[in-house]
């Protein structure tokens, strides 16, 4: 089938492929532009791991058709931190030990970003709904329920 | 929360460490905050392949026909594997340690087993292409009768699951359908006890579910050799498996790992590492195999089910005198790892208390099902779930307080175990006594002054007289039941001791070198006229005379060990575990 | 209708690495010539903390920071055989060959430092700040950096270690399942508190609270990470997960995360830990390894708070509403047992 151009922005860099109709953003970073950030857990919306925000706004890469992206701004786990500096959600992830075998916290990173940019001052059950579409196997959840919260704390993530 | 009870056991301690014992950060944790952790699909290669396999759509058939010829012809199709490409198509994964006989292929040629199995594998330039390829390959199969639960996948008549063990069992020491623990004479304790506590427990089928599913990336380097991008969780295992199915010398491939997004024992068994490297050897460029979600759930090799019936004979006063135990693995197809997580479980039984009569016969049955696999806590959960519900039931039978029960039964310092070896660093009473103290879970003043540092050892440390059986002749199933054949004499041990480690300096204060573990050779003391085994009444006494664990157990007088040369390292040694011999 | 509260109970051990060992583990450690160290592994880490713990343990026996040591993992052309992150064998069996590399990169560190101050090696201390003095005489010291570039530019040495840790394989009695397992074994105990829905079915797990018997916590924080993630395993276990909900039959598995049930972060329950430290005689500073026992005691736990709140036995895992309502149903009704203190 023949392939049509996209061209949009990702973490704030121009980058502009060729991608099949049916090719998937998830297929299109990881394997086209060599950003691994964004995992492939299952293919169909139900783990997160593959979270990305599209102009701000939560998604999930592998549901998501690469060809709608043209124009957008697509922002992943790799865009979150300030050249050297840590975004604060990150940085309370680590002072959380919020990950383990560290395969959904790009996902888990995306969404709490997402979440706080809307809601700084979410409660612990927004917290929770803010990541319930995202898997974890090694943590139990409650170490990022702390480290989002935390970030909230801090006051340092700014609404979007 | 966490917290610490430092005061216990402190004498046994030195804490004036730098670094072990601090909350440190994790090596790891940048990178994983980052996305930056490189997991093993995290790798470009220009001109990457997508390998995707044709599996069984059915539980147990003769493949009559394969017929691969249009997906040969389809769009982006680079080759089509089969089983006779694979230079090596019969393994077992514990073969790397000389367990076991080779009985599963990568690419099945004459029969499915399992409802998934792969078939053929297709290679094409995009993942789409080779999943549209897989749907061109045509296989005949004629279905046959399938098996699928443990207990009738034993019984004479039964469909042949797996040739290589035709009476759907793993063979034990050339000798058994089972393995056995004997430990004293169950039947007569039972005889003898005030109330039999029996029930089946039956653990379920787990999928290990990781975020990221099994894959690898494998690609030629410049040397004539293949790195190989993989989530194994044993680097080396997984490439021992690979070079032995591949017949390639092991310093062919480069393996490159060791940052997995998950795996609780679903990546031991190398499932995809062999044919993305085959592929890779066949089309000369880099080969990914990754299983997409669905199979990683269905076909990703679960933690099988176990079958589990426990029967207890219990005094009045609430000690444990005897328990039998009769346990199904359900290995699924082929075996895996299942052959040696029954060891594992015969080992761990009778869990952690001190039994004065034990009896087990764990089974690993074939079953017409994926592979089973290890997963976290393999060969103890299922049976922990077993035992401890049955321990709920055994003080209920004898009204005593579940807490109350553990202790009393609990293994302490110098207590035999039923596998023969003194239990020494036991700690379960004081874990019983700290949750009864965070849950304010009432316990008597005599329950909470035991400690598992005394009141063990003495007639505890006694092997008793066992009755031997002959039971579970292989390839006789009218031998499960059968007549005690033999009584072994109290105090017989027969296999040599491994050598005792011991840690070096393990009080002393800091800047002493830290403590190494060194292995020193068994010095048995000599033999000495053991009394006939008679089970102590349990007296706990906080008075008691100090521990006599520091006294190892007197060998037996008779038989005498085998000689025991000093057990030495080297694969070679494991086919004499089981005197299984591989073929 | 009601929703009855129950309580249970259930303690466990748990053996350390392969059964009957034959499981080695090796490992190597190098120094650059300013006195920071690499340590080459081929384990895995999994999540559980592979790189981390070695490197404490490897900082511990050289005596220097933290800092100063990172571990290179998993490379079959650097990192030398290891049997894998399996069996709860990595902080044992990899911890104690880490030790013995880093007490022969020690070794010769403090032969270097001897030969710069003059004195014999057997007098070196290092104070694990970069430091190495005199015993009882902190003045006449030299640092670390010090010492490995006259190790690599004057006196010709290589700060470096290699380490193995085997426990010989045992053999097995065919006949009565005689054997040398194990030499290290963890212990843990456990209270959970569920609340159990006589109309519905359903559990939830209100609280639960344990203690653990870890020979010694190399890393607390990770601890933390393993029990708390692998209480809620075991949660999950118990009342959820099941690739065949009809077993022996194998159809209807689930093929994705919505068919395939597991807790969500809404479904967590408050989980105290109390760690006590029997160190084992042959683990790296006493350690055991808490990685897959942590799961065990929370399946028979909530089983038997589930019989303590309604007066059902399940004993096919997992513990479905249909379970509990066809035993409610058998009995009669919700059979309350008798409280057992707390909450």
């Amino acid at each position: 089938m023949a392939k049509v151009p996209v061209q949009f922005r990702l973490n704030g860099s121009d980058r502009a492929a060729f991608v099949a109709p049916a090719d998937n953003l998830l297929t299109l970073l990881r394997r086209g532009l060599n950003e691994f950030g964004p995992k492939y857990g299952c293919g169909q919306g139900t783990c997160g791991t593959c979270t990305v925000l599209i102009d701000g706004e939560l998604q999930l890469s592998c549901l998501t058709l690469a060809a709608t992206c043209e124009g957008r701004h697509v922002e992943t786990v790799s865009g979150m931190a300030n050249g050297p500096t840590l975004h604060p959600i990150q940085q309370a992830f680590m002072e959380h030990f919020a990950a383990q075998c560290g395969f959904c916290t790009p996902g888990m990173l995306t969404a709490a970003r997402a979440l706080l940019e809307a809601n700084p001052t979410p409660s612990r059950e927004e917290v929770i709904d803010g990541i319930s579409g995202n898997i974890c196997r090694c943590t139990g959840y409650e170490a990022i329920i702390e480290a989002i919260l935390a970030a909230a704390r801090s006051g340092q993530v700014r609404r979007a | 929360m966490l917290e610490f009870r430092k005061d216990l056991f402190a004498a046994e301690r030195d804490d004036n460490l730098n670094v072990v014992g601090k909350g440190a950060q994790r090596q790891d944790m940048p990178g994983h905050v980052t996305g930056r952790s490189p997991f093993f699909d995290d790798h470009a290669f220009e001109g990457l392949l997508h390998l995707k396999v044709v599996r069984s759509p059915h539980h147990h058939a003769r493949i009559r026909h394969i017929d691969t010829s249009a997906a040969e012809r389809a769009p982006g199709v680079k080759r089509v594997l089969r089983g006779a490409d694979v230079p090596v198509n019969k393994n077992t994964l514990l073969s790397l340690i000389n367990f076991g006989k080779d009985d599963e292929p990568t690419l099945a040629v004459s029969k499915v087993s399992y409802k998934g199995e792969p078939v053929v594998a297709i290679i094409a330039e995009t993942e789409h292409q080779a999943l549209a390829a897989r749907a061109l390959v045509r296989v005949d199969y004629e279905v046959i009768p399938h098996v699928f639960d443990v207990e009738e996948a034993l019984k004479p008549g039964a469909p042949v699951v797996n040739e290589t063990y035709p009476n759907n069992y793993f063979d034990y020491h050339d000798r058994y359908d089972h393995s056995k623990l004997r430990f004293g004479d169950v039947e007569r304790a039972f005889a003898g006890a005030d109330f039999i506590v029996d029930d089946r427990y039956q653990m379920s089928p787990i999928e290990h579910a990781p975020t990221e599913t099994n894959g690898s990336i494998a690609a030629p380097e410049q040397n004539d050799r293949f790195v190989v991008h993989s989530c194994a969780q044993g680097l080396f295992f997984s490439l021992g498996t690979a070079a032995k199915i591949l017949n390639l010398e092991s310093n062919r491939l480069h393996f490159v790992g060791g940052t997995v997004g998950g795996g609780f024992g679903g990546k031991v068994d190398s499932l995809t590492e062999p044919l993305s490297i085959l592929g890779a050897m066949m089309t000369g460029q880099p080969v990914r195999y990754v299983l997409d979600r669905e199979e990683e759930m269905l076909y990703g090799s679960p933690r099988g089910a176990e079958r589990i019936y426990i029967k207890d004979g219990i005094m009045r006063d609430g000690r444990i005198v005897a328990r039998r135990i009769r346990s199904y693995f359900d290995a699924g197809a082929y075996t895996r790892l299942s052959s040696y997580a029954a060891i594992k479980c015969t080992a761990h039984l009778p869990g952690p208390y001190t039994i004065p009569n034990v009896s087990a016969d764990i089974y690993v049955a074939y079953t017409n099902r994926c592979p089973s696999t290890a997963m976290r806590g393999f060969g103890i959960t299922a049976v922990d779930f077993a035992l401890e519900v049955h321990m709920d039931k055994g003080a209920e039978a004898c009204g005593m307080d579940p807490m109350e029960f553990r202790i009393l039964n609990a293994y302490r310092d110098g207590d035999m175990k039923a596998h023969r070896r003194v239990a020494k660093n036991t700690a379960l009473i004081e874990c019983v006594q700290v949750v009864a103290d965070k849950t304010g879970w009432p316990l008597s003043d005599q329950a909470r002054r035991q400690s598992s540092l005394t009141g063990g050892g003495g007639a505890r440390a006694d092997i008793p007289a066992t009755v031997l059986d002959d039971n579970g002749r292989i390839g006789r199933p009218e031998t499960r039941t059968g007549p005690v054949t033999e009584t072994l004499p109290a105090g017989t041990m027969r296999i040599p001791m491994t050598k005792q480690p011991i840690m070096e300096g393990s009080a002393e204060a800091r800047p002493t070198p830290p403590a190494v573990p060194q292995y020193e050779p068994y010095r048995p003391t000599p033999p000495a006229n053991q009394p006939a085994y008679q089970p102590q009444p349990y007296q706990p006494t906080p008075t008691a005379p100090p521990p006599t664990q520091a006294a190892p157990p007197s060998p037996p007088s008779a038989p005498p060990p085998a000689s025991a040369p000093p057990t030495q390292h080297g694969a070679v040694r494991f086919s004499s575990v089981f005197g299984t011999r591989r073929r | 209708m009601a929703r009855h509260r129950g309580r249970g109970m259930a303690s466990v051990n748990y053996p350390i690495g392969m059964n009957l060992g034959g499981d080695p583990s090796q490992a190597l450690i190098h120094s650059n010539p300013d006195g920071k160290f690499t340590v080459a592994l081929s384990a895995i880490d999994l999540g559980q903390g592979m790189k981390q713990v070695t490197r404490q343990v490897a900082a511990e026996t050289l005596g220097v920071p933290m800092e100063d040591v990172y571990v290179d993992t998993a490379d079959s052309d650097t990192g030398p055989h290891d049997m894998g992150s399996f069996a709860s064998r990595g902080t044992h069996r990899m911890g104690n060959a880490v030790i013995a590399a880093a007490r022969e990169a020690r070794g010769v560190l403090l032969e270097a430092a001897a030969e710069e101050l003059e004195v014999n090696a057997g007098d070196l201390v290092t104070d694990g700040r970069g430091n190495i003095h005199v015993k009882g005489a902190p003045s006449r010291s030299i640092t670390v950096k010090a010492t490995a570039q006259a190790a690599q530019f004057k006196q010709g040495k290589t700060i470096a270690g290699r380490g193995i840790f085997l426990i010989p394989l045992s053999t097995v009695d065919p006949q009565t399942g005689e054997m040398n397992p194990n030499t290290a074994f963890a212990h843990a105990s456990l209270v959970a508190d569920v609340e159990v829905d006589d109309e519905t079915g359903e559990v939830t797990v209100l609280k639960m609270a344990s203690a653990y018997e870890l020979g010694r916590a190399i890393n607390p924080k990770m601890v933390e990470q393993q029990l708390v993630g692998g209480a809620w395993m075991g949660i999950s276990h118990a009342l959820y997960e099941t690739p065949e909900p009809y077993y022996p039959d194998p159809s209807h598995g689930p093929r994705d995360f919505n068919e395939y049930l597991m807790p969500g972060p809404g479904d967590i329950a408050p989980y105290s830990i109390t760690v006590l430290e029997r160190p084992a005689p042959d683990g790296p500073f006493g350690g055991k390894g808490p990685g897959e026992m942590c799961a065990n005691p929370v399946l028979p736990a909530i089983a038997n708070a589930v019989y303590n709140a309604v007066g059902v036995r399940v004993n096919d895992l997992p513990i479905t509403p249909e379970k509990i309502l066809r035993g409610i149903k058998a009995n009669g009704g919700a059979r309350p047992q008798p409280r057992r203190g707390g909450g």
